[in-house]
């Protein structure tokens, strides 16, 4: 297994300026390892990520979007790989962040915890490739070759908790990120 | 004051005020008259989706790459969506165009006074939540809809555009 902060800040050095759409856990140490103004965490909970991590994608073709998924998020919103998939979007680079539980909700197990593939999924949804990652030195050997590819690519982390980072959601939601947001994406 | 509402019309309407992109799911109050001809518009890109909150959060992120975008869908996919609205739309003050298929609302008659429950709730549940809202029941309506999308994007709010019949198709 990956510890998750170990795994986000070698994903960090590969994309210093893409854009990033990341939930709950991951959201939270994204923000400490990679503070940025293409940070974008507004998703409105629900599993919604990857469909705002879409739209991001159709309105910026020349840019790679990075999603930071959760495992219980992702099943909120499966249909969204058959969406995304049928969009095929190139630039588009999925990570399910699994734990295997709603971590921000009292760590409980998702359904079918250990037994269901995120990755299966999304190949037969039509994704162009899928990768897992359950060994943080395999990760961070492939992970450049990865994000070459063309999408929509999804990545299944198989992770644990790494070192706690701040659980600020009044500042990861705030109204003066989103619009920093959208002013750096005018910059690009 | 005409009995119909043109598709067509509509079509021209939306993509007036430059929306490009349209997040669909089948509804059969606008299958003939919208989403068959949007999916054959060269000027439209539609994004099929499996259930409308996709939609909200597509049409989130567009907007924040400067893009218009709509959603067309039914109403009860709308009342499926309430959370996302809540949200995305609401909380975070961001413009979302949903134009809604009433489902076998009766022509000519008040969505609040349709004989159908699903129908009925849909204004006072949008007015709940401090949605604006507009019916297109016929030709004479279809000006609304360059405004209301316009409003949406002026002022960073949600709007939606109920279909009060069946668009006829172009």
């Amino acid at each position: 297994m990956i510890k998750r902060d170990d795994g986000l800040r070698i994903l960090a050095r590969h994309i210093p300026d893409e854009i990033v759409v990341a939930v709950y856990s991951a959201a939270f140490d994204w923000v400490q390892i990679r503070p940025h103004a293409l940070n974008y965490f507004g998703v409105g909970a629900m599993g919604l990520a990857s469909s705002h991590g879409l739209g991001l994608a159709l309105g910026r073709p020349d840019r790679k979007v990075i999603v930071l998924d959760g495992d219980g998020s992702l099943l909120m919103n499966l249909g969204s790989l058959a969406t995304i998939a049928n969009a095929a979007p190139k630039n588009f680079f999925h990570f399910v962040c699994e734990n295997g539980t709603y971590e921000a909700n009292g760590d409980h197990p998702i359904p079918g915890r250990g037994r269901l593939s995120f990755s299966g999924i999304a190949r037969e949804a039509g994704y162009a490739a899928t990768h897992e990652f359950a060994d943080l030195a395999v990760f961070e050997r492939e992970i450049g070759r990865v994000l070459e590819q063309a999408g929509p690519v999804l990545i299944d982390l198989k992770l644990v908790p790494g070192a706690e980072s701040p659980r600020d959601y009044r500042g990861l939601y705030a109204a003066e990120r989103r619009a920093a947001f959208r002013a750096a994406v005018k910059q690009l | 004051m005409s009995d119909s509402l043109p598709g067509a019309a509509i079509i021209a309407a939306v993509k007036s005020v430059g929306v490009r992109i349209v997040m669909a799911l089948p509804d059969i109050v606008s299958s003939e008259g919208l989403l068959h001809p949007i999916s054959r518009d060269p000027e439209l890109r539609m994004v099929r989706v499996c259930k409308e909150d996709e939609a909200i959060g597509i049409s989130a992120g567009l907007h924040a790459c400067g893009q218009r975008s709509m959603l067309l869908i039914q109403h009860t996919g709308l009342l499926d969506s309430i959370n996302a609205l809540r949200a995305v739309a609401v909380e975070y003050s961001t413009p979302v165009c949903l134009m809604v298929g009433l489902l076998e609302k009766e022509p000519g008659v008040a969505p609040t006074k349709s004989g159908r429950y699903g129908v009925r709730i849909v204004e006072p549940i949008l007015d709940a939540m401090g949605i604006a809202h507009h019916l297109l029941e016929t030709e004479d309506d279809v000006p609304i809809i360059p405004k209301a999308i316009d409003w949406a994007y002026a002022e960073s709010k949600p709007v939606v555009m109920m279909l009060g019949r069946r668009p006829t198709a172009p």
